[in-house]
């Protein structure tokens, strides 16, 4: 996905919702009569998608959280992934 | 319904206790409907029940159940929008965490209720339609019904709801399906479940006119599969395969109290829409008893856990832990004992009763027997004889 770059601002998709679920202790994603459980790099991820920060923030952010460095090219595989099963919209 | 529901992994072993909590949950919320389909999953002796559960009943599931973890909220019946209080139930259930479901007909969507039910929450509805045509359509439901679904769809698009159009499909509307996905295409439907009839309750009772040929089937597949190729993305199209022409046995329910939980118009706790059927049963209500009882300690929702109840050829079989034998209700309609492999599978001794009933559909054939359409008089009429 050549549409994404570090100032794209992803976001949760329409009809899907991100939740924590006590009882799975686990980020869910919820959709029409459907779930996917997520592991816990996607659920930090997708916590983050909120349609105000960029990609680089996330990034960043992510990089900062988790003491780590060079995750851009995985966060940016991920994204481009949930944006083609329809969990995260980008917006400009 | 179909949950497409990807629950993380699957279990080495069939297992004994419930690993989770009902992630499912199914509120039937009324068998009144204002449609009558030859298909309906609902038991053909509904007019037996009177008494629906009371709203305050229905919250106290929907509590008890969060609780525990569940998290899809399927409304269905019945026609759930002949409640006045379907409002208030999805109001707590948005509260409460849940990602709700309507299930509907249609009838009695009207802009005003659209409209309430978005401030209290939901999440999705889901349409059904009998056909793409007026004629058929009206015809399968026994009512006039195609122009106001036509509407009701705008409606649902216009008040930004993802929409789910669901067509059950049968022999008399399976070689529609390109015009089915077509039409659902002009809806901007987001999703597009075509289910092929699953034979209980009105459908097994009108079963021989409903199977379709196996060229039918094929053919619905075929036509399918172009229609995803073409619109990519766009629309996800499920098709429930119809197990009758299969080899294998479906998952049922991914095997009797696992994930899901029904509860009926009378408050009866079931672990599959179609399991009151089953002989011997004692289901729990939830007028007497918790819902963490009913799913965790209840022998109905036990009997059919792990795997001690199989006999042969499942139990020594090493696919028993993908499909858990099969549909219960199945084997039970079919060979008369709900511990039998599913006939739907080879390996069954009654797989016979499967491929003579799909030989019976192949041949062309004046049909002999009136459909029965799904209503109250007709529900008391079957009661009488099945009782007299």
């Amino acid at each position: 996905m050549s549409d994404i770059d570090s100032t794209t601002k992803p976001t949760i998709g329409k009809g899907y919702r991100l939740q924590w679920e006590p009882a799975q202790n686990a980020h869910v994603l919820l959709y029409p009569e459907g779930m996917i459980r997520l592991n816990v790099s996607a659920g930090e991820i997708l916590k983050r998608c909120d349609g105000e920060r960029t990609l680089g923030d996330i990034v960043s952010d992510l990089e900062r959280t988790f003491e780590t460095s060079d995750i851009k090219d995985d966060i940016t595989a991920f994204i481009a992934m949930a944006v083609t099963n329809k969990w995260v919209e980008l917006r400009a | 319904m179909n949950a497409q529901l990807q629950a993380a992994g699957s279990a080495p072993a069939v297992a004994a206790k419930p690993a989770g909590p009902p992630l499912w949950l199914l509120l039937e919320l009324t068998y009144r409907c204002p449609l009558h389909c030859v298909f309906c999953y609902n038991p053909t002796d509904f007019a037996r029940t009177t008494e629906e559960l009371a709203t305050e009943d229905w919250i106290r599931v929907l509590r008890e159940a969060r609780a525990m973890g569940s998290v899809q909220l399927g409304l269905s019946g019945g026609e759930p929008l002949t409640r006045d209080d379907l409002e208030e139930i999805v109001a707590e259930a948005h509260r409460l965490g849940f990602y709700t479901n309507l299930v509907t007909s249609g009838v009695g969507l009207n802009e005003k209720r659209i409209r309430a039910l978005k401030d209290a929450g939901l999440d999705h509805i889901q349409l059904s339609f009998q056909d793409s045509t007026r004629e058929m359509n009206d015809f399968l439901s026994s009512t006039r019904t195609f122009e106001l679904k036509s509407k009701v769809a705008a409606l649902i698009k216009q008040h930004g709801y993802p929409m789910v159009l669901n067509v059950v499909l049968h022999r008399m509307n399976i070689d529609h399906v390109g015009q089915i996905l077509d039409m659902a295409e002009r809806m901007n439907a987001d999703y597009v479940e075509l289910a092929n009839t699953q034979y209980y309750g009105w459908a097994w009772h009108n079963r021989e006119q409903l199977l379709p040929s196996r060229a039918q089937a094929e053919n619905a597949e075929r036509v399918t599969a172009e229609f995803r190729k073409r619109v990519g993305e766009r629309i996800r199209v499920y098709f429930v395969v119809p197990d009758y022409f299969e080899k294998r046995p479906k998952p049922c329910m991914n095997g009797l109290g696992s994930i899901f939980l029904t509860v009926t118009p009378d408050g009866t706790a079931l672990p599959c829409h179609a399991a009151r059927m089953l002989p011997g049963m004692q289901f729990p209500n939830v007028r007497e008893a918790s819902v963490e009882w009913i799913w965790r300690e209840s022998p109905a929702f036990n009997r059919f856990r792990g795997d001690d109840w199989m006999k042969e050829p499942c139990r020594s079989c090493p696919e028993k832990t993908k499909d858990f034998g099969g549909c219960r209700c199945q084997a039970y309609l079919m060979t008369g004992d709900p511990t039998n492999a599913d006939p739907v599978c080879e390996f069954s001794p009654h797989h016979h009763l499967v491929t003579e009933a799909v030989a019976r559909a192949e041949q062309p054939r004046v049909v002999e027997k009136v459909l029965t359409f799904r209503d109250a008089r007709t529900s008391r009429s079957l009661l009488e004889r099945s009782s007299g």
